[in-house]
């Protein structure tokens, strides 16, 4: 599917009654499903999986994956955002108990005020509980606290041929670790109990640090790594192999009383006119974003929104790509190999067709979580590229030379097109996570990374 | 796994209860009632909820106390079974005292193609969506009555206001309890008693999934916004929701019949 063009994906016949229309949020590729399941509770769920045939299912939540591991092109998907209820907390020790299609967004809403937060968060707090389990997520913190599913204490798993399934440490460890990571193939989680963590307030203090090159990144990252619980940078990827960013880092500040108030931003109406975003506006852009954190460089408390969540207040912006929609780009490369990553800036940097959405962080040394995980140490660079067709395709393959020759590895929550080559060099291991699959699941992402036509 | 009240850092300001503090919601597993009583949990309100699965009320019960609600009672019955009407009213007398709104939220909506070849299916419909609606609410419009006080809400359907070809079964029974509502609130007037008929369009829920563009139909949780928002203030007494349905039913109602039984939809 990714082999053909954008223009002719969108000429397929969007919704007669039995088709369903449903995207991820690259809006990459234009995928037609035959059916979604939408269940609004968890006794319901066993009845599906029952009822399906092998390999038709997915679970989906938020569809903030980039590119087809939340997809089922063809065959069915379960809606899991009705499975939405919280079932317990246990103020001893924070621990939440909660369906699958929760959102990070409500957990926030629910126990920050009373002083817990979440462990690990992504980029966005749109996202489901499950979603974030099965892509075993990560976040700015994952220096010291490692990815999402290194907090996941247990899990409900509903399976199609053994019912409800517990997983934790003790029992099926080995399907917890499956799970984790596991891009929903091993079943369909129906709760899991996470572990939070206490914070003084909705705060930050937070810090921002102009750098000008790869190297003063790295230094900026290894020194502040051990003083703050949150690092990223953001990064002009227009300039090339010495680039300039604003590396930001904080820590969670003390209560000091100020009032909160939640916001909630502008929502884009409708895809934008692809000629917007062309590489004179987008590096306008950067240099104005980067004058404008230049300018305030320092320390501030920060807003925790603001401060983890920048893009979510901007409702809907993968709009911004246009109608074609957009690809990221997601890799890690091994801290030995900076002379690859130097080069992969490079190539980015000429082709002219990067974004304003550079993100660099250095991961830490934590045992993935689970089979799947793709974080591990290394650099980690995400970058959007707006769907350009063959060209924007053609760049992001010589990326993945670099990725490969690097021993680096690809995140499977942001493709959308890689090879199975490259599959298989990022999770050499992959062969013994199949057994684990429950035989009613499958995914577009799968299909294609392994080949499993059938599956 | 328990659930123990928090000591608060901070919390964003929630509305002040003005008249309505304790609430009990006849069919509380239903799409709607689901998003108004998360809201509701949200602004600290007491809940009785009612409905027929004691595994789902437990499931409920719980969140509802974790995201804020002071109080959840849950009551299992069938709210079709007119028989079990006392019982649930008693419940709500003696463990629920001086409860003060009472929403109204369950409904079936069978396809009217089956309910014009069946009439066991048709007079199902009729039973569930109006029968046992106007018995329940009667039981609780005379004890609010008694005491002078209080707030009677249904949810009925903009597919009551006009009798259409393609769900006319289910518009006659919603448009039957409208009816009926719009009598109660003329008998409660006089005791203080306010009746909210409640005509939501389209919604996004489980019982209209397997309709055509169903992922078109409005968000839930804005409709329950509108239904929380107009349990607390004094009007109006008739809601649509969202709120373009009062012109376009309008509208609607003004078509000839004679144009009217031409349309298919």
């Amino acid at each position: 599917m990714s082999g053909q063009s954008a223009a002719t994906l969108r000429k397929q016949p969007a919704t007669s009654p039995s088709v369903k229309r449903v995207l991820s949020w690259g809006r990459y590729p234009k995928t037609a499903h035959h059916h979604v399941h939408k269940p609004a509770w968890n006794d319901q769920v066993p009845e599906i999986l029952r009822a399906a045939a092998p390999g038709s299912l997915l679970p989906y939540g938020l569809g903030r994956s980039y590119g087809d591991s939340c997809l089922n092109a063809g065959r069915e998907l379960i809606d899991c955002r009705r499975l939405n209820r919280i079932l317990g907390f246990d103020e001893s020790n924070g621990t939440v108990r909660c369906e699958g299609g929760v959102s990070l967004s409500d957990i926030i809403d629910v126990f920050l005020p009373n002083g817990w937060f979440l462990p690990v968060t992504p980029g966005t707090r749109f996202v489901t509980v499950g979603g974030a389990i099965a892509n075993d997520v990560h976040g700015k913190n994952h220096h010291c606290a490692g990815t999402f599913g290194a907090h996941v204490r247990q899990i409900g798993l509903h399976r199609s041929n053994d019912g409800l399934v517990i997983c934790n440490c003790g029992e099926n460890p080995d399907m917890l670790h499956a799970t984790i990571g596991g891009l929903g193939l091993t079943g369909m989680i129906a709760w899991a109990d996470i572990q939070l963590k206490r914070v003084a307030g909705p705060w930050i203090d937070a810090e921002l640090v102009p750098f000008h090159s790869l190297n003063s990144f790295l230094d900026l990252s290894r020194e502040s790594n051990d003083r703050f619980e949150y690092t990223v940078a953001w990064l002009d990827c227009f300039a090339g192999k010495n680039p300039r960013g604003i590396f930001f880092r904080g820590n969670h500040a003390a209560d000091h009383g100020k009032e909160f108030h939640p916001k909630r931003g502008p929502k884009l109406p409708f895809a934008l006119p692809a000629w917007l975003l062309n590489r004179y506006s987008v590096k306008a852009f950067n240099t104005a974003y980067y004058r404008i954190h230049a300018a305030k460089k320092g320390t501030a408390v920060v807003p925790y929104d603001s401060f983890f969540y920048p893009l979510d207040s901007i409702q809907q912006w993968n709009l911004l790509y246009g109608r074609q929609g957009f690809l990221q780009y997601q890799c890690v490369i091994p801290e030995t190999n900076l002379e690859a990553f130097e080069e992969l800036l490079d190539r980015i940097a000429r082709s002219g067709m990067g974004s304003f959405l550079g993100v660099l962080k250095q991961f830490g040394s934590a045992p993935p979580a689970g089979m799947l995980s793709f974080p591990r140490p290394g650099l980690t660079i995400a970058l959007d590229f707006a769907m350009r067709g063959e060209r924007t395709l053609k760049l992001m393959q010589s990326l993945d030379e670099i990725v490969q020759q690097s021993g680096g590895a690809l995140y499977p929550a942001k493709d959308a097109r890689m090879s199975p080559a490259l599959f298989e060099a990022s999770f050499p291991h992959w062969r013994g996570f199949v057994p684990y699959i429950d035989p009613k699941m499958s995914s577009s992402f799968w299909r294609r990374v392994t080949g499993a036509q059938e599956q | 796994m328990t659930v123990t009240p928090h000591p608060t850092t901070w919390r964003p300001a929630a509305t002040p209860a003005v008249s309505m503090k304790k609430i009990i919601i006849l069919g509380a597993t239903s799409g709607m009632a689901l998003e108004v009583q998360r809201q509701l949990a949200h602004q600290g309100r007491e809940l009785l909820l009612v409905a027929r699965s004691p595994q789902r009320l437990a499931e409920l019960q719980t969140d509802l106390a974790v995201r804020g609600a002071q109080q959840v009672l849950t009551y299992s019955a069938d709210l079709a079974s007119i028989q079990q009407h006392t019982a649930i009213f008693e419940f709500a007398r003696h463990n629920f005292p001086d409860f003060d709104t009472v929403l109204l939220a369950y409904g079936s909506m069978h396809d009217q193609k089956e309910s014009e070849g069946s009439v066991d299916v048709l007079l199902e419909e009729l039973r569930v969506n109006f029968v046992s609606a106007a018995a329940i609410l009667t039981l609780f419009a005379a004890d609010l009555e008694r005491r002078r006080t209080g707030c009677l809400a249904a949810i009925t359907s903009v597919a009551g206001d006009r009798g259409r070809r393609s769900n006319f079964v289910y518009g006659s029974a919603k448009g039957a309890l409208s009816l009926f509502l719009q009598g109660l609130r003329s008998r409660l007037h006089p005791a203080g008693v306010r009746v909210i008929t409640i005509k939501p369009g389209p919604v996004q829920t489980p019982m209209t999934d397997h309709l055509r563009n169903s992922e078109r139909f409005a968000d839930p949780e804005q409709v329950a916004h509108d239904i929380v928002g107009a349990l607390d203030r004094r009007s109006p007494d008739v809601l649509y929701t969202p709120k373009v349905w009062r012109y376009i039913m309008t509208a609607v109602q003004q078509i000839p019949e004679t144009i009217f039984k031409r349309l298919s939809f």
